[in-house]
């Protein structure tokens, strides 16, 4: 059990300390600086660019960056949305899966497109090869994109008045390829060695010890893998994602993943201080994420080792902890920091099912994805806790009555409204599709038409629980993490369709408010710094924008959290 | 018009770039990996009889048990039980392997049965048990199999794998492969 700890402990701080370089190699990256992988990658950027006819040092505005943002997105969604829909009848397909229903074709594609990756599917019978690869691709490209942003927004936080933003297209390539590319092949490769697989044969037929005829999937998971979690995306290569003894063969790859899918997120921090010059500031906004995150950790992880209780009234010994859905060479004191890991930073791969953890951590999966600030994706973590902090300044600007500045800029009406409105839309995508699904689930005669007759079939655990699971996947879906209570029956047009729009929405409308902020901030005049500037790199500002963040989520999720998993905790 | 072509030629190019030239890459750096990526196996006298990480379903009485299953140990279609921790139907079901458990070990107490025997793993293939999942099931095997007692549970604790961290496993089909070959 010591052991087991440590292993936790020991996965966090490497994390950390790994993270500060890798932040100030993408901090010189973005800046343009030298590194040790120019020449490597300047002859490959500018191939790419020229056969694409883009240049790269032409500056941008905001709302040219988002036209172009917007536009990418546009053509990959209809690429891998027809992929997934002909990939019966397109090659790589050894094992003959067919093609995708429409509506599943549609929630897949946007879910791959806005780095959420929620599979309504199981990989082994659900997707080809093929298209396997074209989701990979969009695993790469999406993680590009939400770095790019972050890109734009550290830009636009520079100390000058400037409509010139940088080169989104330049952002973006760079993220790929100098970033996410050369840390994916790395962990592919630690995969590869481990006993993941990387082939392109079917599956294997085989006879067991025992003498039963059993096939085994496999496929070209090792590269997959690596930028499920490098790019915080999580969508697993098979159905049981990365609890698959293939997908994530022992305790060391385990490691790898966890630390694969925490260091961009927490990199992205020390990038900001790196980029601006502003150490402090990084700093404090790393320390908030990381007490939050901690504060998040601890009950999931102490009510995973204490095991379940209505089990323990049998009698039998709980050594090892809640088993049900867990793997034995994890054990339960990784698995439930893993379901934090990847609840808070939205990459939603899971190494146990969510669905049979203890209800104190579910609340704790949950509240992770409801509040959606702490490190958070590759890239869009930043630009979660960017609205906090508009806001935070915005509230002690008041209180002190001075007006709100941030990093020499005047905050004012127009951008504390968009703050405002990214803010709320978060709480109000989650809690009007979960009334929706729990009006249909409870009148289901009328929802007949939806599945198979019979809507309360969607759910897999009765009372409270079956609530948690309707709560859970559109919580997952808003906060683009991808992760679920898989025990609920989603492959269906009423969950297809509603989680595809509320990914949509949660995806693009948080992208689009920070850069508009940021735009509308970097035009406006520098003031410098005086006696009268609210300090925003002190801890008690931290403690501020900690203070808004836990007050917005308390107000709107509570109620919600109290019919679901807290009423379970006490019932049991 | 102009920016939208730019956009389909820089996708056509980053396409080739990810979707091709890096899974290749991984894929030729597999060629020297364990059994060329495609999967460790385990074979008994020249014929594959599983592989290494993917559990497969004992329930035979001279086998030692892995973990209960949600799918039944088939290995095309992994997932777990998705059951919730108060479920009053998940929670009988736990009731009756932990007596069927009694059962065919009239010797056990309740308090020696690890909570790994009697739950489902999450992807179904849970190819390990816990220690104390495999010493409960000694005294069964050697009397079905008319072994000295002490040397089945001396063959399971030389099967038991340790690691500086984490958990203390044990692989079912490894062990089993040895079992055979025990006189």
């Amino acid at each position: 059990m010591n052991t087991e700890l440590l292993g936790v402990i020991g996965i966090f701080i490497l994390t950390i300390v790994l993270a500060i370089p890798l932040g100030k190699y993408i901090a010189k990256v973005f800046l343009g600086d030298k590194t040790l992988l120019d020449p490597i990658f300047n002859p490959i950027e500018k191939f790419i660019f020229k056969i694409s006819g883009i240049n790269p040092a032409e500056e941008m505005n905001w709302k040219q960056h988002l036209k172009a943002l917007l536009s990418i997105n546009l053509v990959w969604f209809f690429l891998c949305f027809f992929v997934l829909l002909f990939q019966g009848s397109l090659p790589l397909n050894p094992d003959n899966n067919p093609s995708m229903t429409p509506d599943l074709a549609f929630n897949t594609a946007i879910s791959f497109l806005v780095n959420c990756n929620l599979q309504h599917y199981s990989g082994e019978s659900g997707v080809s090869y093929l298209s396997q690869i074209v989701l990979m691709f969009l695993q790469f490209v999406s993680a590009g994109i939400g770095m790019a942003a972050a890109a734009m927004i550290f830009t636009a936080m520079k100390e000058r008045t400037t409509e010139k933003l940088g080169n989104f297209y330049d952002y973006f390539i760079k993220s790929c390829t100098r970033i996410l590319l050369p840390l994916s092949a790395i962990v592919a490769v630690a995969l590869v060695f481990s006993g993941t697989p990387m082939t392109f044969e079917g599956k294997d037929a085989i006879t067991t010890l025992q003498g039963d005829h059993v096939e085994v999937s496999r496929g070209p998971a090792a590269a997959f893998i690596a930028i499920k979690h490098i790019g915080t995306n999580g969508g697993g290569f098979f159905g049981a994602n990365s609890a698959h003894p293939l997908e994530n063969p022992t305790y060391f790859t385990n490691q790898v993943e966890l630390w694969a899918q925490m260091i961009i997120p927490f990199a992205m921090i020390f990038a900001l201080g790196f980029y601006l010059n502003k150490r402090k500031l990084s700093n404090i906004i790393f320390g908030v994420m990381t007490v939050g995150f901690l504060l998040l950790v601890v009950p999931t992880v102490m009510s995973e080792i204490n095991g379940n209780p209505a089990i323990e009234k049998m009698g039998i010994a709980q050594a090892t902890g809640a088993m049900e859905g867990k793997e034995v060479r994890f054990g339960p004191a990784i698995s439930g920091f893993w379901s934090i890991a990847t609840t808070v930073i939205s990459t939603g791969s899971v190494n146990s099912m969510h669905d049979s953890s203890m209800p104190m951590s579910g609340t704790m999966q949950l509240l992770s994805m409801m509040v959606n600030a702490f490190y958070g994706g590759c890239g869009v973590g930043i630009l979660n806790y960017y609205i906090f902090i508009i806001l935070a300044v915005f509230i002690s600007g008041l209180m002190v009555g001075r007006t709100p500045e941030f990093l020499g800029k005047k905050i004012e009406a127009r951008e504390v409204k968009i703050a405002a409105f990214i803010a709320i839309l978060h709480p109000l995508l989650i809690l009007a599709g979960t009334a929706l699904a729990s009006y249909f689930a409870a009148h289901d005669t009328a929802m007949g038409y939806w599945f198979n007759g019979n809507a309360t079939g969607w759910l897999n655990n009765p009372g409270n629980h079956g609530f948690s699971e309707m709560l859970y996947e559109y919580t997952s879906s808003a906060a683009n993490n991808g992760s679920g209570f898989e025990g609920l029956g989603d492959n269906n047009p009423f969950w297809n369709i509603t989680t595809g729009i509320v990914l949509l929405l949660s995806r693009f409308i948080p992208i689009i408010g920070p850069l508009a902020i940021a735009g509308l901030l970097a035009g406006k005049k520098y003031i410098p710094e005086s006696a009268g500037t609210l300090k925003t790199d002190t801890s008690i500002f931290g403690i501020m924008t900690f203070a808004v963040i836990a007050i917005i989520a308390a107000l709107s999720f509570f109620p919600a959290l109290a019919l679901g998993p807290l009423a379970e905790y006490f019932g049991m | 018009m102009k920016n939208l072509f730019s956009i389909i030629k820089l996708t056509a190019v980053t396409l080739i770039l990810f979707a091709v030239i890096y899974p290749l890459a991984i894929y030729g750096i597999a060629q020297l990996a364990p059994n060329q990526g495609k999967g460790e196996t385990i074979s008994v006298n020249g014929k594959v009889v599983g592989y290494q990480k993917i559990g497969q379903k004992f329930d035979k009485s001279n086998y030692f048990w892995g973990r209960p299953s949600a799918v039944d140990y088939n290995a095309a279609g992994s997932a777990g039980s998705n059951k919730g921790p108060s479920n009053p139907d998940y929670l009988a079901l736990v009731q009756k392997r932990i007596d069927t458990l009694l059962l065919v070990h009239p010797y056990l107490k309740k308090s020696d049965i690890p909570s790994d025997m009697v739950t489902a793993s999450g992807s179904g293939l849970d190819p390990n048990i816990s220690p104390q999942g495999a010493l409960i099931q000694v005294k069964r095997i050697a009397k079905e199999r008319k072994l000295d007692e002490a040397k089945v549970k001396s063959l399971v604790e030389s099967k038991i794998n340790t690691a500086v961290v984490g958990p203390e496993t044990v692989n079912v089909l490894e062990l089993n492969v040895a079992l055979d070959q025990l006189r």
